[in-house]
């Protein structure tokens, strides 16, 4: 039994190793930086402890502005993805001829570059000198006027950044849906059909509950992976997003480390131990709904 | 509610690439069922008796042919609007739901003037728990029921709604022996106090036989016999028909018709007047053999097995279709089982004759009936 365990352990020690240098260590680190003030990573020196680096990171607009930023991200792009994700899941599941064709064209964003398609993003809707992109000239199809999506006012700055981010993460999640319900047993939906239920109330009371586990496992991740969202900014507004007014929050942690105000770790450890607390609040609440909606 | 089937006949798509043949599952089924029996659809997998069952459901619809409940042509309406009840092999209860809203659902399905209170709903789902034996029941999830009782909430669900027809697909082939033996008997039970009519599938011969007023056996997507149980078993139409039902099965003999008398082995066993002259294939039921000294039919014995209220006989015969012969006799007889050979006498009511090409019976007139 001893010598038993103790070869477990021998097992285990490389992964330990690993883990223990490349992540816990950094973890308990951010954490000790984040109550060190003007902690200096050349010299390894600050020079007093306590809760100025939270007041000051609390305070500072830019701060504000990438929360805000961030949950309207969160709160648009999580349910609209996954809604419509489903919407999408639930027609390919029901279409018999191209649903092949269909799934291919549904993937391939996942497989295609963040700053590819940034750029792409850009000949839609960046208005330059030259043209207004081409939904400003839908939009004047319309009748529309001219809106500058990428310099313009925040509110077309924020569509075009949900507008991607929903873009983006869709297909994963019409591939783990279409999967989830592909394997609900026919049998249940012929039983509901015996017993005389709509479209609806099958959707409803039988499809919905029978893959809210996989519905479920996508919000969870999609809230954790919009709050953590940096990159597809970068892609539309490039790297100076607080001057675009456009920071998310893990962007603000990276300017505070390394971009042109950069050199803070201080301060952008308490900001990362925040965007933890954020999300570690918003992860046990939707573990809280789990409990009470999901079947398993 | 009687249920009439027309000449129903279902084809499917072949399998495999570029096929256009067609396959039929279900070739001109032509029943009448008569109102409030328990009636088995029996054959082997893939002899179309589920698709029978689907086509009457209303879950596939026929090729040809109509369907009729009473007088209700029923053939282009779909599931919902028939008025079916249908309990599906793995019982399909939904997982998420509590015992109270499976039975529930069908009912909170009425639109209209079908349209039920909240307390008429509350009624009959506790009246068909009731009936099931499940109303301690009411609040668990299917997973944690046994198998005999989820299958109870499955026929719960299927006649909450009176249904005009309930069908069972092979609804005791999910369970262990034990409980397949209680569950048969609580469907008759449950059949005979609702008196809806009942169609069950199933390719268990015992579990068709023991239950079911009237049987269907069915062999490739054609029904072969129509009748009692005990009729179809004493009086078989062919070979195919003969060989599926009865445990332990019926032994097959090759033999021959030969001046009014049946030969098996070239000796003659029984006198069969009025059949020509020329190869047969002879079925004797396990009951079917009389221990004699002197009987004409003789094999080599390989063993006694003695069961308390009689003894199976098992022995060999070079004319036999399989190696081991197997007859069951009273355990009033003593069979002397270090003796080499044991010979046989054979009652003409248990011995069928076959035609060797089609498998069709070829009957003759016993001379005398032997008593069982």
């Amino acid at each position: 039994m001893e010598s038993n365990s103790k070869k477990a352990w021998l097992y285990l020690l490389p992964a330990i190793l690993f883990l223990g240098v490349f992540m816990v260590y950094p973890l308990v680190d951010v954490f000790v930086y984040s109550f060190e003030e003007g902690y200096n990573s050349a010299s390894q020196t600050f020079f007093g402890t306590g809760l100025y680096n939270y007041s000051y990171v609390l305070h500072d607009p830019y701060f504000l502005q990438a929360v805000k930023n961030t949950f309207i991200l969160v709160i648009f792009t999580v349910p609209l993805s996954t809604g419509i994700a489903l919407l999408i899941s639930v027609g390919l599941n029901s279409i018999q001829p191209l649903k092949n064709l269909y799934q291919t064209v549904y993937f391939l964003p996942y497989v295609t570059n963040t700053l590819a398609v940034g750029l792409v993003f850009m000949i839609l809707f960046k208005k330059t000198a030259y043209t207004d992109g081409l939904v400003n000239l839908v939009i004047h199809w319309f009748g529309g006027s001219a809106v500058d999506f990428i310099d313009g006012p925040y509110w077309a700055k924020m569509f075009v950044l949900c507008f991607y981010t929903v873009w983006v993460v869709m297909p994963f999640k019409i591939l783990i849906l279409t999967s989830a319900l592909a394997s609900v047993n026919p049998d249940y939906y012929s039983a509901a059909k015996i017993d005389g239920a709509s479209k609806w109330r099958i959707f409803t009371r039988i499809t919905l509950p029978m893959i809210s586990p996989m519905i479920f496992y996508l919000v969870i991740t999609g809230f954790i992976g919009a709050f953590k969202a940096y990159s597809d900014a970068v892609a539309i507004f490039g790297t100076d997003l607080n001057a675009a007014g456009m920071n998310t929050i893990v962007g603000y942690i990276y300017d505070m480390l390394y971009g042109d105000s950069g050199g803070y770790p201080s301060f952008a450890s308490a900001a990362a131990i925040i965007l933890f607390a954020i999300v570690l609040t918003i992860t046990c609440i939707n573990l809280m709904i789990r409990k009470k909606r999901v079947y398993f | 509610m009687k249920v009439v089937l027309q000449h129903l006949t279902k084809q499917f798509p072949g399998r495999g690439k570029g096929s256009r043949q067609m396959v039929t599952a279900v070739d001109d089924f032509d029943f009448e069922i008569p109102d409030g029996k328990l009636i088995g659809l029996l054959g082997p997998s893939g002899c179309g008796k589920s698709t029978t069952l689907n086509l009457i459901s209303g879950l596939l619809s026929p090729t040809s042919g109509r369907i009729l409940f009473g007088d209700d042509d029923v053939t282009d309406l779909p599931p919902e609007n028939r008025g079916v009840g249908l309990v599906f092999q793995n019982y399909a209860l939904y997982p998420h739901l509590t015992v109270r809203q499976n039975i529930l659902f069908p009912l909170q399905n009425l639109k209209g003037a079908a349209k039920l209170s909240k307390d008429e709903m509350e009624r009959r789902m506790l009246n068909a728990a009731r009936l099931v034996q499940l109303e301690d029941y009411l609040d668990r999830k299917p997973a944690q029921l046994s198998g005999g009782q989820q299958q109870r909430v499955a026929i719960a669900r299927a006649l909450v709604k009176v249904p005009r027809v309930l069908l069972l697909d092979e609804p005791l082939s999910n369970l262990d022996a034990r409980l397949r033996l209680q569950t048969r008997e609580e469907i008759r039970r449950i059949q005979r106090e609702t008196r809806v009519t009942t169609v069950f599938v199933t390719h268990d011969q015992d579990e068709a036989m023991s239950i079911s007023d009237m049987i269907v056996v069915m062999e490739s997507g054609v029904v072969q016999q129509i009748g009692a149980p005990q009729t179809v078993y004493d009086d078989p139409v062919n070979l195919f028909v003969a060989k599926f039902l009865g445990t332990p099965p019926i032994n097959v003999f090759d033999g021959e018709v030969k001046g009014g008398a049946l030969r098996i082995g070239g000796s003659g066993v029984l006198p069969v007047p009025g059949v020509p002259d020329g190869p047969v294939i002879v079925g004797v039921r396990p009951e079917g053999f009389i221990l004699k000294d002197d009987g004409p039919l003789r094999c080599s014995l390989n063993r006694v097995e003695v069961m308390g209220r009689d003894v199976s006989v098992v022995s060999s015969h070079p004319a036999a279709g399989s190696a081991a012969i197997r007859s069951i006799i009273g355990a009033e007889n003593q069979v002397d089982e270090h003796s080499d050979t044991v010979r046989f006498a054979l009652k003409p009511n248990k011995t069928f004759l076959f035609d060797k090409a089609t498998g069709g019976r070829i009957r003759f007139a016993a001379e005398e009936r032997t008593a069982d």
